[in-house]
C-alpha cells in the first residue's frame, strides 16, 4: 500500500493494555518447564502488560541461588523426545540431555534462567516466592535471587494479582 | 510531499524509503521526541536488519548495542520493541525473546 504524508499511525494499543495484568505461576523446576513461564512473562512485559510471577513447589528452584544455574532436563517420562524411554534411564543421560538443551537454547539467543530473570525484572516484572515452598525447603530470603520482592502466601499472591489473567506452568 | 509504502498498520515496508527526517516525524506521531539515546537504538536496528534479515528483538538490541533493557523501556514506553521498529522503518520484530 502506498501512502503520502500524513502517514497512518499504528495503534499500539497503549490504552487497551493499560490495566491489563498477568499472573504466571511457575511450579516446575525442570529446565524445559522453566522456559514457558519466562518467555510468556517477557512477551507480556514487552506488550506493556503488568506481570507477576509466583514461584512455588519445584518452580522454587528457578529462584534459589544454589540451584537456578543448575536446572536439568531429563528424557525420562518425556515422550516428546521420540527416543526409547529406557535410554533416559542410562547413567549420564540426564546430564547429556541437559547439555544439549542448554546449547540449543543458547543458539537461538535465549538467555539462561538467571539472566532471563534479570531481563524480566529490568522490563518491570515482579518476582514472588511461595511461603509454603520456602518453609518446606527450609529456605529464606538470603537463599533467593536478589530481585525476588518477597516470600508471600498463595492468598497474598491472589490478592496482589486481583483482576489478572492467570497462567499455570 | 513524501510518498512511502506502509503495511495496513502503518509500518514502513520498504527499507530504502526511510530517512532520518522521516524517523523524527514517525516518532513525533507516537509522542516521542528523539534524543541521542533514541538514535543509538534506531541506528543499531537499521544496521542490524540487513545483516540479520529480521528486526532485532529487545534482547538483541540490549546485548549487541549495549543499551540496558530498562533504558529501552524508558525511551520507548509501553511497547519498546514495536515502537523502535516503527520509528526505524522496519517490520514488527517476530522473535520471542
Amino acid at each position: 500500500m502506498t501512502t503520502t504524508m500524513p502517514l497512518t499511525v499504528p495503534d499500539f494499543g497503549d490504552e487497551a493494555t493499560a490495566g491489563r495484568k498477568l499472573a504466571i505461576i511457575c511450579s516446575k523446576g525442570n529446565l524445559d518447564m522453566a522456559y514457558p513461564g519466562l518467555i510468556l512473562a517477557n512477551a507480556a512485559l514487552g506488550e506493556g502488560v503488568e506481570t507477576h510471577l509466583f514461584f512455588t513447589f519445584w518452580g522454587f528452584d528457578m529462584i534459589t541461588k544454589s540451584r537456578m544455574r543448575d536446572l536439568k532436563f531429563t528424557m525420562l517420562g518425556n515422550t516428546a523426545t521420540h527416543l526409547p524411554q529406557g535410554l533416559g534411564g542410562l547413567p549420564g543421560m540426564t546430564a547429556m540431555a541437559t547439555r544439549q538443551m542448554k546449547k540449543q537454547i543458547q543458539e537461538i539467543g535465549v538467555p539462561d534462567v538467571p539472566e532471563f530473570l534479570e531481563q524480566i525484572v529490568a522490563s518491570g516484572g515482579h518476582l514472588w516466592a511461595c511461603r509454603m515452598s520456602a518453609d518446606m525447603m527450609h529456605l529464606d530470603e538470603s537463599d533467593l535471587y536478589d530481585d525476588v520482592e518477597g516470600i508471600i502466601s498463595a492468598a497474598d499472591f491472589i490478592e496482589k494479582t486481583d483482576g489478572a489473567q492467570i497462567i499455570f506452568v | 510531499m513524501t510518498t512511502v509504502h506502509v503495511d495496513a498498520e502503518g509500518f514502513l515496508t520498504e527499507y530504502d524509503e526511510w530517512t532520518d527526517e522521516l524517523a523524527g516525524q514517525l516518532a513525533a506521531r507516537i509522542g516521542i521526541e528523539l534524543t541521542d539515546e533514541h538514535w543509538k537504538a534506531i541506528r543499531f536496528l537499521r544496521a542490524d536488519y540487513p545483516t540479520h534479515g529480521e528486526t532485532a528483538t529487545l534482547r538483541r538490541v540490549s546485548t549487541l548495542a549495549g543499551i540496558p533493557v530498562k533504558q529501552l523501556f524508558a525511551l520507548f514506553p509501553g511497547k519498546p520493541a514495536k515502537k523502535m521498529a516503527y520509528i526505524a522503518g522496519l517490520p514488527k520484530p517476530r522473535g520471542c525473546v
